[in-house]
């Protein structure tokens, strides 16, 4: 994919030839169906366009479909070629395997840089295959940093690499432009009066609505495999009784580590919880007055109000958390004498209760506008009755609202409790690094998103277990959202069919 | 036969059970405005803070010289030759800046016991720079005096700002009380004040030691170009995928799954879809690092679920009627979808993708995988392909990036780059609102 033609990618290229054969397809249909007709439409069973649309469709579905997979396969067909060339005793393990094919492909991607960049030419890394030893540096100069030395036989698979990916990239554009030639001929040769073009241009238009349609699926798919994948990479290299069942955690570089998602799983939870208790009961109360007590005016202007506070970007809460928050939780229960309270509770702006309260507060207008709609849902004939019996509107409320409504209020608050768990912005920047097991809510704590974004970013090694660990904790926190998602919609759906 | 016993008094005065009912609604009511206050009295107080804290940002401290652009130090051979004058570096322009201050000082009459060399550090370390940009772009200039204004080092800045005192400064390197007293007679000679800062809105970042010179811009174009890839996928797999289930989808257990997936796709945490763009579009497709064109791919898959949902919305909001007066007339049934329903559902699809949208700009924590952070995008893109391949940084990434960095300075420069970020989320929305109002139908 970094191989280029004129500055774009071959891929981009090579899409906008096929659309170009597709729309010269699509008006020699066109023209070719209306000349058979004698130039009058009435004598055509479809309308001219579709005749037209026929073949820019057969020129272009099937041609970018291939191109499309073709991508996705090449880079596997490629390594598993290279494969032989490199000693079978260091690819003894999985990991290790993994580790130099990501050298390889570093080297090819660099030397491929430097070819472009005039750093090098092909006929100097043909010399260098003997002894590699300064290609690390010419590598470096173009920006393409390597953990080791350039080893003769990752060099060979670099160049292999490159071979092959060259010629495949050449016998893609052969034959995607092919296929696009064949399916626009196709076309234009069917293209006459007798020709259902309509039916044919809507079942095609139907395959596409399926496929897009299908992309959520695949989107799925892709999320559970990729993470699978690295994740049983982890477990391969780390025993997974530690990691579900360890105590610490402590990622360490010489290898060796403590990666155990317990203590991230106490911080998760633990904010989660503090903002759930700042979140759900002002969002409930402000609920039950906005569908309660309040008249319409004040409705209109409240509710759009407090959604608002939903529609702020998690990063703003996160500096607010930071920079505003912390250091005011700092003045009142930190700094001993100087303090508000005069206690030395709270050392640091970062820590539980920071990162609790501001999530909470973004939580508000999504436990009050859900919990609104659920209230909403009771029918007024509940109300009537308890209003009939002499209850005051606050009794009603208590007595025979909530109750009706509470599966339906349990299901926003566990929808409200997965956002939390997967928030990222807010812990990242307001609750700590610190991983520990502690109840004290003035001390920095880690989750699992946080630990996500600090093993994920700056150098990463994919044959690491410190690395992979981050797949093991997205796709716990994955199965964690997912499992608290398919209950709370599973709650909310069967409570809505009740009244109904 | 006993009079039966009174439990109650008159009606007009209440008893003390009904007092307590009475009092207890009273207080459930309170509970309720108390909780609408709070949510509301949060917001204002978020707010105020961004704005209170952000404004800043748009102004610099700036001061006004005339440089004389000394011929014996910039073109020694004295033969206006380009290739020269590119040999001496923005160490070499230092001197003329010194002097032009020291001149300044003395013309001024400030007295001050500094260094010209010390004078000089209230100026930032990119005024050398500007200085250089210049001269390399009018060398006809060398030898004339020519009035400059430059960016002041950051402490200056934070000094006028009420950001940096005279007591915060007393283990502070980058400037001492001497330097503090200088800046206060330039300020009193007119030289030195804040102004509006164009190039916070249109420059790009800046390294560490210079806060001052930090900018948006090009975080901005990486954001711009990351939105262009999400309208161009998302819509139309959008809208086809909710066309699909809306209109023709029949009603058997493979089209239940693909709702169940869509419903709980919305709400997977946004971190996930970076560690998929991660795994598939850098590791395994090995686009490349940083770059927008990822981004944007992230950002799509993440905003389908969206778009998905308030589509199929508005295309339920057409009226059955529409769809059988087209089929009445012979349209078949797609042509029915795409003639009349569709477009009687622009407004809405129109809205919701605006929305999408919106909620993709703010979108911090999947990029933070991918890349888009921790270094410094300098340079504005200058072709398509290199604006969606190129390492670039997006607004809220450059917001946390600034974030994590030490010197204050930049804090203010990221509450200043929210005010941007929300200054496009709300135009987006309303633009929205607009839409809605404006072509919202009611059948």
């Amino acid at each position: 994919m970094t191989a280029t033609i004129l500055g774009f990618p071959t891929a981009l290229v090579l899409s906008v030839i096929v659309i170009g054969i597709a729309i010269i397809g699509y008006v020699g249909a066109r023209k070719r169906a209306m000349d058979k007709a004698g130039g009058d439409a009435r004598n055509l069973h479809s309308l001219p366009n579709y005749y037209g649309m026929t073949a820019a469709m057969f020129a272009a579905i099937p041609a970018l479909g291939v191109m499309v997979i073709w991508l996705f396969a090449q880079p596997m067909f490629v390594q598993n070629a290279v494969l032989p060339l490199i000693p079978a005793s260091e690819t003894a393990n999985a990991g290790a395997q993994n580790l130099i094919l990501s050298d390889v492909r570093r080297v090819a991607d660099g030397l491929d840089v430097a070819i472009s960049q005039g750093a090098l030419i092909p006929a100097e890394i043909t010399a260098m295959a003997g002894d590699p030893s300064n290609l690390r540096t010419i590598l470096g100069t173009v920006g393409m940093a390597l953990g080791s030395e350039v080893q003769p036989y990752v060099l060979a698979a670099a160049q292999k690499t490159r071979a092959l990916s060259a010629q495949g990239r050449l016998w893609m554009v052969v034959t995607v432009i092919t296929l696009a030639l064949i399916g626009a001929a196709l076309a234009l040769r069917a293209a006459g009066p007798a020709f259902r073009a309509r039916n044919v241009v809507e079942r095609g238009i139907l395959a596409l609505l399926i496929g897009a349609a299908s992309l959520a699926v695949l989107t799925t798919v892709g999320i559970v495999l990729s993470m699978l994948f690295e994740s049983v990479n982890f477990f391969r290299l780390h025993d997974w009784k530690d990691f579900f069942l360890g105590s610490s955690w402590a990622p360490n570089f010489r290898g060796d580590s403590d990666l155990s998602i317990l203590p991230l799983l106490w911080g998760t939870l633990y904010i989660s919880l503090i903002a759930l208790l700042v979140a759900v009961p002002i969002g409930l109360f402000a609920a039950i007055y906005l569908s309660e007590y309040a008249n319409s005016k004040v409705r209109s202007i409240a509710k759009p109000l407090l959604e608002i506070l939903a529609g702020i970007p998690t990063i703003v809460y996160g500096l607010f958390a930071l920079l505003t928050v912390g250091p005011t939780l700092v003045r009142i229960f930190g700094r001993g004498e100087d303090g508000v309270l005069g206690v030395e509770w709270m050392s640091g702006a970062t820590s539980v209760l920071t990162a609790g309260l501001v999530m909470g507060i973004m939580l508000i207008p999504f436990v009050s506008s859900l919990s609104d709609d659920i209230i909403n849902a009771v029918p007024q004939s509940l109300r009537d009755g308890s209003f009939g019996l002499g209850a005051t509107h606050s009794e009603t409320v208590r007595q025979v609202i909530l109750p009706a409504a509470l599966p339906g209020i349990v299901g926003a608050i566990l929808l409200a409790a997965s956002r939390a768990i997967g928030e990222t912005m807010i812990v990242v920047l307001g609750a700590g690094a610190i991983a520990r097991v502690s109840g004290n809510p003035f001390e920095a704590m880690t989750t699992i998103t946080t630990r996500i974004v600090s093993q994920l970013t700056g150098d990463t090694d994919f044959a690491s277990p410190e690395t992979l660990v981050a797949f093991a904790l997205g796709l716990t926190l994955f199965v964690l959202t997912l499992g608290l998602n398919v209950v709370a919609l599973y709650i909310v759906r069967t409570y809505r069919e009740q009244y109904e | 036969m006993s009079e039966p016993t009174r439990t109650h008094g008159s009606l007009l005065i209440q008893d003390a059970r009904t007092r307590n009912r009475n009092r207890a609604e009273t207080r459930f009511k309170m509970y309720g405005i108390a909780a609408i206050s709070i949510g509301l009295l949060m917001l204002t107080i978020l707010l105020i803070t961004i704005i209170g804290r952000g404004t800043g940002a748009f102004q610099q401290t700036f001061v006004t010289l005339p440089v004389e652009l000394s011929a014996a130090k910039l073109d020694k051979k004295g033969n206006r030759d380009l290739a020269d004058i590119k040999k001496v570096s923005t160490f070499g322009y230092t001197p003329l800046m010194s002097a032009a201050l020291e001149a300044k000082v003395a013309q001024a009459g400030i007295e001050t016991t500094l260094k010209p060399k010390a004078m000089a550090a209230i100026l930032s370390k990119n005024a050398a720079a500007t200085l250089r940009y210049y001269v390399l772009a009018n060398p006809q200039m060398i030898g004339e005096v020519v009035e400059f204004t430059f960016l002041t080092n950051s402490r200056v800045d934070g000094y006028l700002k009420g950001r940096v005192t005279r007591d915060s400064i007393a283990n502070d390197k980058n400037i001492n009380a001497a330097q503090l007293d200088l800046v206060d007679g330039l300020i009193a000679d007119g030289a030195l004040k804040k102004q509006f800062n164009l190039a916070f809105i249109t420059g790009a970042d800046a390294s560490d030691a210079r806060p001052e010179a930090a900018g948006m811009g090009v975080s901005m174009i990486g954001s711009l170009f990351m939105m262009l890839v999400v309208l161009v996928l998302a819509l139309p797999i959008g809208v086809a995928a909710s066309i699909y289930l809306e209109e023709f989808a029949p009603k058997n257990w493979i089209t239940d799954i693909i709702e169940v997936n869509i419903s709980n796709l919305a709400a997977v945490p946004s971190i996930v879809f970076g560690i998929l763009g991660l795994a598939v579009f850098i590791n395994y497709m090995h686009l490349p690092n940083s770059a927008p064109l990822v981004g944007g791919l992230v950002l799509t898959l993440m905003t389908l679920p969206t778009i998905i949902i308030s589509t199929r919305a508005s295309l339920k909001s057409v009226p059955p009627s529409i769809r059988d007066a087209a089929l009445g007339v012979g349209a078949s049934k797609m042509q029915s979808v795409f003639h009349h329903v569709l477009p009687l559902a622009a407004p809405g699809i129109l809205t919701g993708t605006i929305i999408g949208l919106a909620q993709a700009l703010g979108e911090t924590a999947p990029l933070l995988l991918i890349g888009m952070v921790g270094f410094i995008a300098s340079n504005a893109p200058d072709s398509i392909s290199s604006g969606l391949l190129d390492p670039n940084s997006a607004m809220p990434a450059q917001i946390y990036e600034w974030a994590k960095r030490a010197d204050p300075a930049f804090y203010e420069r990221a509450w200043g780059g929210i005010i941007i970020l929300l200054v496009f989320l709300i135009t987006m929305n309303a633009i929205a609102i607009m839409l809605r109002r404006r072509f919202e139908r009611r059948w």
